[in-house]
């Protein structure tokens, strides 16, 4: 039978809150037992889309919700970070490396290309003044004495 | 805290040792430190020490950055030691290896910032 499971996290749009929503998706992630590296890549991931939703869909206010759902299919992983934030008017803009809307942040500009790169997929879908959503998906290969 | 740093001088060195996690929640700790030891003396070269480094992602990548570029205005160098191999890959990503000496060990980067300076 092909495992199915579910998660979901709401927090506010505070910095203090990146590392509580990476450790979470990285133990929700942990039952298909990742190596450390996939586990890692993980972490990165959730960082890099989380930083977005505060600092570019909340513009650094503390009161926007940040939602994350995430599930797991067999032995794949879809996550979903999205924002009700002021949404992206240039999605094609903002997924080239090193280009970032807040250069007076010492942004690098490297958050969709690290994303792109861990991941299998990702997508992102914005609408400005309503928010973005960015949909992340990745397959874990699992060892056959895992799956019993 | 989920950040700590701990700074010492070997010369005209500036050793930065990074214990946690850099996101761009922590990143700013980072800055205030390097910029305050820099404003004490004319030029310097940095090393950031990274053997304790957990985590990191692109906030660390701009961070970083930003000190470059003004380490580069007063004509120091900056390196970075110790790479654990998740970050490695970060740092690879976004082409810091271009303009940033890569060392596999603190006193190995000492003695190159100074042979090269």
């Amino acid at each position: 039978m092909r495992r199915k499971n579910r998660m979901e996290l709401t927090f506010l749009s505070q910095s203090v809150n990146e590392s509580f929503a990476r450790i979470t998706v990285a133990a929700f992630i942990s039952q298909l037992n990742p190596t450390m590296d996939e586990l890692a890549d993980i972490k990165t991931v959730i960082s890099e889309a989380v930083t977005n939703c505060i600092i570019h869909g909340y513009e650094n206010r503390e009161d926007g919700i940040v939602s994350i759902v995430a599930e797991i299919e067999g032995e794949s992983v879809m996550i979903e970070i999205s924002d009700r934030g002021r949404g992206i008017e240039n999605l094609e803009l903002a997924r080239q490396p090193m280009y970032t809307s807040k250069p007076e942040l010492e942004r690098s500009g490297m958050g969709f290309t690290i994303m792109e790169n861990f991941m299998d997929e990702c997508t992102v879908t914005s609408t400005p003044h309503e928010g973005t959503k960015v949909v992340l998906r990745k397959h874990f290969s699992l060892s056959e004495e895992l799956l019993n | 805290m989920s950040l700590q740093v701990e700074t010492k001088r070997i010369g005209q060195v500036l050793c930065v040792q990074l214990i946690g996690e850099l996101d761009h929640h922590t990143a700013p700790i980072v800055r205030d430190v390097i910029e305050t030891e820099m404003n004490k003396s004319a030029t310097l070269h940095i090393l950031i020490n990274m053997k304790r480094l957990t985590f990191m992602d692109s906030s660390g990548i701009g961070m970083i950055l930003g000190r470059y570029k003004q380490l580069l205005q007063k004509g120091g160098k900056m390196a970075i030691s110790d790479i654990p191999a998740n970050i490695y890959r970060v740092l690879e990503m976004s082409g810091l290896f271009k303009i940033i000496l890569i060392a596999d060990s603190e006193q190995q980067a000492i003695s190159r910032l100074e042979v090269e300076s």
